[in-house]
């Protein structure tokens, strides 16, 4: 069936099969490999993409059911060349290594902050708790997160890089079906 | 890699639109609401439906409000939305209790409270906290709605009064003085299914007990309810020899059977103890003497 998915700003039109997931939408059809595909059965966190507002874990999500909504993908985290205060985060404090679980825990990250400015140590544990990090403990992770809180908190209000949900977002090449698996 | 079967796909504007799209497909319709169950049971080739019939587009299912001294959970309510519904703090502070532990704070940001009901895991959280409250389910099918109390929703292990040409639409949990609630589950990590729980919902006059309902979950108790316990208490002061007591006998009448996330004899031991804090917890609520969250 013919679905319409605003991604990071951009319509995208296409014909999919109703039991495609949104991960392999996004990752296989538009070509944005950012958002990686795990477990495959919502305990990992790494598809984490933002249906209209929320973060949701698009493994367990239909395209169909985003047809007509907006998907915020972490390629759509940057305003442009400005980094989220959340990515500067992650790389000032060292908060990923392996990066798999990167994009899932920035999206949530993100949605954290919109919500609570300024969150303790562990209600960045909660809100992180369904996504799963083989890599770092979570110290890291934990301390980017209360970092970027702190860089946003910092900020005069207008300098703030993320006032709203981006607008525009990138150019997708059509059909790029060819992402490896 | 999990791939769902071949699906075909219908959006519902309205629940009489649901209904006819229901009657339209016959049994191989199966309402598709956060999908967080059916989902997954789809990648394992567990469910297979024809036809995926999508409710989420039906904003009106989705509410938590007060009405004829009751609180009405619309069955398209998230489980973030009743996490987050002062509402039904306020009044059950069972539900924020077991919200706080089911699945992790993404998936409840999507998953349904109808649709884990109907799923209806024998490990299910909410099954158990309404079984406690002695709500009440509204049906809706062809020839109009019924009431199904919850403690008679559930038929067996994934399985509901809900029939082919149905769907729930609505829970309601009536309101009332002097109670207090509580649910606690042991899990073996963030987000996992309990290897036991219990939820308590007491109703005090005095210092005796008026009414008390005990919801278990994962360890086979009949309709997620400790009958026996709750018929010892009734009528007893509240207090630790009774909460003791009815956790002795709501162990005794479980089911629990020895898996991957424990033996029998352990959940057993949970029931006991989960049951007894509650009741305590509980009991304390009622009365009004503090608002603490159980830890286990």
């Amino acid at each position: 069936m013919k679905i319409t998915i605003t991604v990071n700003g951009t319509d995208h039109a296409r014909v999919v099969e109703p039991r495609l997931l949104l991960i392999h939408f996004l990752r296989d059809e538009l070509g944005l490999t950012g958002s990686h595909w795990g477990c495959d059965t919502s305990n990992c966190g790494a598809c984490v993409v933002w249906l209209d507002e929320t973060p949701v874990k698009s493994c367990t999500v239909l395209a169909v059911m985003a047809d007509g909504r907006r998907v915020t993908t972490v390629e759509g985290l940057a305003a442009g060349k400005a980094l989220d205060p959340v990515q500067e985060a992650f790389a000032a404090c060292h908060g990923l290594q392996c990066g798999f679980c990167t994009p899932g825990m920035m999206m949530t990250a993100r949605w954290l902050l919109d919500h609570n400015p300024d969150p303790t140590e562990e209600e960045v544990r909660e809100a992180i708790s369904g996504q799963v990090c083989r890599c770092t403990g979570y110290e890291n992770i934990v301390r980017s997160v209360l970092r970027a809180a702190k860089l946003e908190g910092d900020e005069p209000d207008e300098q703030r890089l993320r006032a709203a949900p981006p607008q525009g977002g990138r150019a997708v090449h059509q059909g790029a079906g060819d992402v490896r698996r | 890699m999990q791939v769902p079967a071949q699906v075909e796909y219908e959006r519902a504007s309205s629940v009489e639109h649901a209904l006819t799209l229901l009657a339209r497909y016959g049994p191989g319709g199966r309402i598709l609401a956060g999908g967080h169950s059916l989902i997954p049971m789809m990648k394992l080739r567990l469910a297979q439906p024809e036809v995926l019939i999508d409710i989420n587009g039906i904003s009106g299912l989705r509410y938590i409000e007060r009405a004829a001294g009751e609180l009405r959970i619309g069955a398209l309510a998230r489980h973030a939305d009743l996490l987050a519904s002062q509402a039904a703090g306020d009044h059950f502070a069972i539900l924020h209790d077991a919200e706080r532990v089911i699945a992790d704070p993404v998936v409840r940001n999507w998953g349904t409270i109808g649709g884990s009901l109907c799923q209806a895991d024998p490990s299910e959280d909410l099954s158990a906290a309404f079984a406690a409250l002695k709500g009440s389910m509204i049906i809706h099918g062809p020839g109009g709605s019924r009431e199904v109390s919850a403690r008679a929703f559930h038929t067996g292990p994934y399985e509901t009064v809900v029939g082919a040409a149905e769907m729930l639409t609505e829970i309601r949990l009536p309101i009332r003085p002097n109670c207090g609630s509580a649910y606690v589950k042991v899990a073996r990590r963030a987000g996992d299914w309990p290897i036991g729980a219990a939820g308590v919902a007491v109703r005090l006059k005095g210092d005796l007990i008026a009414d008390v309902g005990i919801g278990l979950t994962a360890v086979g108790a009949a309709h997620f309810v400790a009958a026996e316990a709750e018929e010892f208490l009734r009528g007893r002061v509240a207090d630790e020899e009774a909460f003791a007591g009815a956790g002795e006998i709501a162990a005794e009448h479980c089911h629990p059977v020895t898996d991957q996330r424990g033996p029998a004899g352990y959940k057993r031991h949970l029931v006991r103890e989960l049951t007894a804090r509650m009741l305590r917890v509980a009991a304390r609520r009622a009365r009004g003497l503090d608002h603490v969250t159980p830890a286990p």
